[in-house]
């Protein structure tokens, strides 16, 4: 049995501590070991997004990514992209356009449309279907989760 | 009234609710990823398992030792074939769709495709799982395999199952062969009718299985309680069936067995079939009663669930000079895979089933080959049927010099014609949807550039209705539960919610959907078919007229007053000389004898979909690429109970459909594994590739549901492939036989054809 490895790390703001083995992935340690199932499971091979996190402000895919290697860094995860009180504006468009269907892409794309916007606070309609290829849908067409993306940047750009 | 539709006032509305865009409330935890899917359920004191799957396409199985998996330190079970009951007395009774279920669960003497499932192992990580895997000795011996439909047809190919004979409309032929059967249907005289057509086409076609393609894998967790109450918690499409299937397999009474369904990560079809759940269950029997949790790594769902079909076709059709289609034939052959049981006899209902053809015939053949059991994809092969059937409609119409809409309004079937089941069509809108087609600005907008052009395809689906029923309870606040046994896929909850919501006279808000496990909820038949919210609608609305009749009853009793003096309209009752609104009234008799009313159904007057797709393109003769330009989906909903989720499945079958056309596809070698089992090189459509795709919602009510409803989930599959055809056709002068029409294809059509000018 491999003995384990004590991580030290940020997740959404908090302090965390965990002890993991060396081959496990960052997504799986997220899940299964710090229960936040919130990342989802489905390539497992870094091609469909599903499993998207901010790490030290770039958006990954969890599941290349060793838990050990966040050793020191800081993590964002979907858990962590709503306010104290209510949702982020990503989440409130996802639900008023109906971005969603069985939701399982759902928290990938948000992850990586926030970091989209952090970075892009205006772009294009083609620069959000670029930016977001890497995250798979196969409910959707992407038709609605591409105006749901604009509309929050469009939001955020003229606020209230 | 209209005679022919007794819903008509009831269709008319106003509404207060149906086609309004509410949020749906489920909807808040899955932005949050609250939501828990079948992958995320944890339980305490949980194991893991994980199966060994074969790495031969073709091959005996000749012994399997499992002695150092079970002593690699973690271990705690594991289970072969073996260890499922002995049905050889049962198999005569058992039926053979059973057998071939249980034989794909865990292989018995034989592998029949490379992925086929030879063992299961439980242990305390995921990681020890795996690594046990590696540690079972399975001695095999390799067999030829035979990966196409073409080839398994033919004489000399190796043969998969001993005992199978052609089922030839009953009678069985006589020789080992891979073809399990022969449907035919016939009307008329068609050689009369090609004698009689001014245009002949006859064009042969082949289509790639694909996989539904949905995101989350495959899942189960399984407690085999020391009881023998066994409890799963999965991601399914049919809670219902689901248990069933695992009450067959394990030979249980169904009565001991609680499936709980879990939100689902997408399903399209592939998960209406168990693979992991009687695993699953059998090792936690074997693992000191332990809950077990199962999920298949992607490439396992890709290299060992059950795709659409591959499939041959071959189309021939001839019209006259005026457009009327004179005689039409058709011979489809499906893939089933590793066990007969394809989809080909719904290929052969669909593939002309839009147009009036008096002269017809269509053949239709389940072949297996050493690939993975075909299953359901999201309308069944109505999808290869249409790539075929509505290119040789587009060639007609070329080779007539007739509009494409045109050519279809005058075949197109309409109120009155016949159905394959020679029952006559109720209120349909195929006409009414080319219409809105033809009318859109899309059809006439001009094409600037070179190497561009535009298709147009149409598309039939009839949708499924099915058993449901539904539940409801009134809160202390009036406000309604409302429970079924429909997993919800993609807002169905929404959908049902409304639809009690509208007929209570009620707000949305004041509904609140639930989904229950299979001890708390009648039986449904799973959400397939594109039937939740016409079927279990159809419940709904009875729950609905049922809880008004028995509030009436029970507010005539508690005001003492005659029943005839009491009434329900537009949400509000009229007992006596007092009014009182639905929640008040609920409110206030719920709290001397609680509210509960509940309804069963299975409805006939299921409305057929019709679609019609329009798709410009601009290909690169370099690259031989695809770029879709605009996409237009047009398609008949009946009635759009919410028209966000309307679009949403218009726009989301249309990609797959277009995935289908251009990209997916399984890659073997000659050994028949699958070399393409990633979402890196089984490429699906991503957000990159597509345009905004535009709908059109028509409504042509449904005389067969009390809002109008059709079922619209899965038409939109099926015109993609031939409106982009068509369209690659319009843009290059080239034909395209085979999908997917990937760029390699492409390139490979413009260099024959150089060769043939030359």
């Amino acid at each position: 049995m491999p003995s384990k490895v004590q991580v030290h790390a940020q997740i959404n703001g908090n302090p965390v501590e965990f002890a993991c083995e060396p081959r496990q992935s960052l997504l799986e340690v997220l899940r299964d070991e710090l229960g936040l199932t919130g990342t989802k499971v489905a390539c497992e091979s870094g091609n469909c997004g599903a499993c998207t996190v901010i790490l030290d402000g770039l958006p990954v895919n969890s599941c290349l990514v060793l838990a050990v290697e966040i050793e020191g860094k800081a993590v964002t995860t979907i858990e962590g992209i709503a306010p104290a009180d209510g949702l982020h504006i990503l989440q409130q468009k996802f639900l008023e356009h109906t971005a969603l269907q069985c939701g399982i892409c759902t928290p990938g794309f948000i992850v990586s449309a926030k970091a989209l916007l952090d970075r892009y606070p205006d772009p294009s309609e083609q620069q959000v279907r670029y930016w977001l290829a890497g995250n798979l849908c196969r409910c959707t067409g992407y038709d609605k989760i591409v105006r749901a993306v604009l509309d929050a940047a469009a939001c955020l750009r003229s606020p209230g | 009234m209209d005679v022919n539709n007794p819903y008509s006032e009831n269709q008319q509305g106003p509404f207060r609710v149906i086609g309004t865009r509410p949020v749906r409330p489920d909807d808040t935890l899955k932005v949050t990823g609250q939501a828990i899917y079948g992958v995320d359920v944890q339980l305490p004191d949980m194991l893991y398992g994980a199966v060994l799957r074969s790495p031969h396409a073709h091959a005996r199985i000749l012994s399997i030792d499992t002695r150092q998996a079970l002593a690699l330190e973690g271990v705690r079970a594991v289970i072969t074939a073996a260890d499922l009951p002995d049905m050889s007395e049962k198999i005569a009774e058992m039926g053979d769709s059973q057998r071939y279920q249980n034989d794909n669960i865990l292989a018995r003497d034989k592998v029949l495709y490379y992925g086929h499932a030879v063992a299961a192992v439980s242990a305390a990580s995921a990681h020890i799982a795996t690594e046990a895997l590696g540690l079972i000795q399975v001695v095999y011996e390799v067999l030829p395999p035979v990966l196409e439909v073409q080839q398994a047809m033919a004489e000399g190919a190796p043969v998969l199952h001993a005992g199978l004979r052609t089922d030839e409309e009953g009678m069985k032929g006589e020789s080992p062969t891979n073809i399990a059967s022969h449907m035919q249907t016939l009307h008329g005289d068609p050689a009369k009718g090609f004698a009689q057509a001014a245009v002949i086409v006859e064009r042969e076609f082949h289509t790639s299985a694909v996989h539904q393609g949905y995101l989350e894998p495959q899942n189960a967790t399984a407690l085999y309680a020391a009881n023998g109450q066994i409890t799963i918690w999965c991601s399914t499409q049919g809670s219902f069936s689901a248990r069933d299937s695992v009450a067959e397999i394990l030979q249980i009474p169904a009565a001991r067995i609680r499936v709980i369904p879990q939100e689902v990560g997408g399903g399209f079809g592939g998960k209406n079939r168990v693979y992991l759940e009687p695993l699953a269950a059998l090792l936690s029997q074997k693992s000191g009663h332990k809950p077990v949790k199962m999920v298949m790594h992607h490439h396992e769902v890709l290299a060992a669930t059950g795709p659409a079909a591959a499939s041959w076709i071959r189309v021939k059709m001839g019209a006259g000079r005026d457009g009327r289609i004179t005689a039409a034939t058709a011979s489809i052959a499906f893939a089933a895979g590793a066990f007969p049981g394809s989809t080909v006899g719904v290929a052969m209902g669909t593939i002309l089933g839009h147009y009036r053809i008096e002269n017809l015939q269509i053949d239709g053949y389940d072949v297996v080959t050493n690939t993975p059991w075909s299953s359901s994809y999201r309308a069944l092969g109505a999808t290869n049927a249409a790539f075929a059937s509505e290119s040789v409609v587009d060639e007609l119409c070329e080779k007539l010099g007739m509009d494409p809409i045109e050519f279809r309004l005058i075949n197109g079937v309409r109120e009155g014609d016949p159905r394959s089941n020679g029952r006559p069509y109720a209120r349909i809108g195929f006409l009414e949807t080319l219409e809105a087609a033809r009318a859109h600005p899309h059809y006439t907008s001009p094409l600037t550039g070179s190497h561009q052009g535009r298709g147009v395809a149409a598309g039939y689906w009839g949708n499924a209705g099915g058993r449901s029923t539904a539940s409801a309870s009134i809160n202390s606040d009036g406000s309604v539960s409302l429970v079924t046994g429909s997993i919800d896929l993609s807002g169905t909850r929404m959908t049902l919610a409304m639809q009690l919501a509208e007929t209570l006279g009620i707000t949305v808000e004041d509904v609140k959907a639930t989904v229950a496990d299979t001890d708390s909820i009648g039986f449904a038949d799973g959400s397939w078919g594109s039937r939740t919210t016409f079927s279990t609608g159809w419940a709904v609305y009875e729950l609905g007229q049922n809880l008004i009749r028995l509030l009436s009853q029970r507010a005539a009793e508690h005001w003492q007053v005659p029943a005839a003096q009491v009434s329900f309209t537009g949400g509000i009752f009229t007992v006596g000389d007092q009014k009182l609104g639905f929640k008040e009234l609920a409110a206030r008799l719920n709290e001397h004898i609680p509210v509960m009313a509940s309804a069963a159904v299975n409805p006939d007057g299921v409305g057929p979909a019709f679609a019609v797709h329009l798709v410009d393109v601009e290909v690169d003769p370099e690259t031989g690429g695809v770029k879709i330009l605009r996409y237009t989906a047009v398609q008949d909903a009946g009635k759009a109970v919410h028209p966000a989720y309307v679009e949403g499945q218009m726009q989301g079958g249309t990609t797959q459909g277009i995935g289908w056309a251009l990209n997916e596809e399984y890659i073997y070698d000659e050994a028949g594994r699958m070399l393409n089992a990633s979402y890196l090189d089984y490429r699906i459509p991503t957000c990159s590739d597509l345009p905004a795709i535009d709908t059109v919602i028509v409504e042509v009510p449904n005389p067969g549901h009390p809002y109008g409803v059709r079922g619209v989930g899965e038409m939109s599959i099926v015109p993609p492939p031939a409106a982009l055809a068509n369209a690659i056709h319009a843009a290059t002068g080239l034909r395209l036989p085979r999908l997917p029409m990937s760029p390699a294809r492409i390139l490979e059509a413009y260099e024959a054809e150089e060769i043939n000018e030359i």
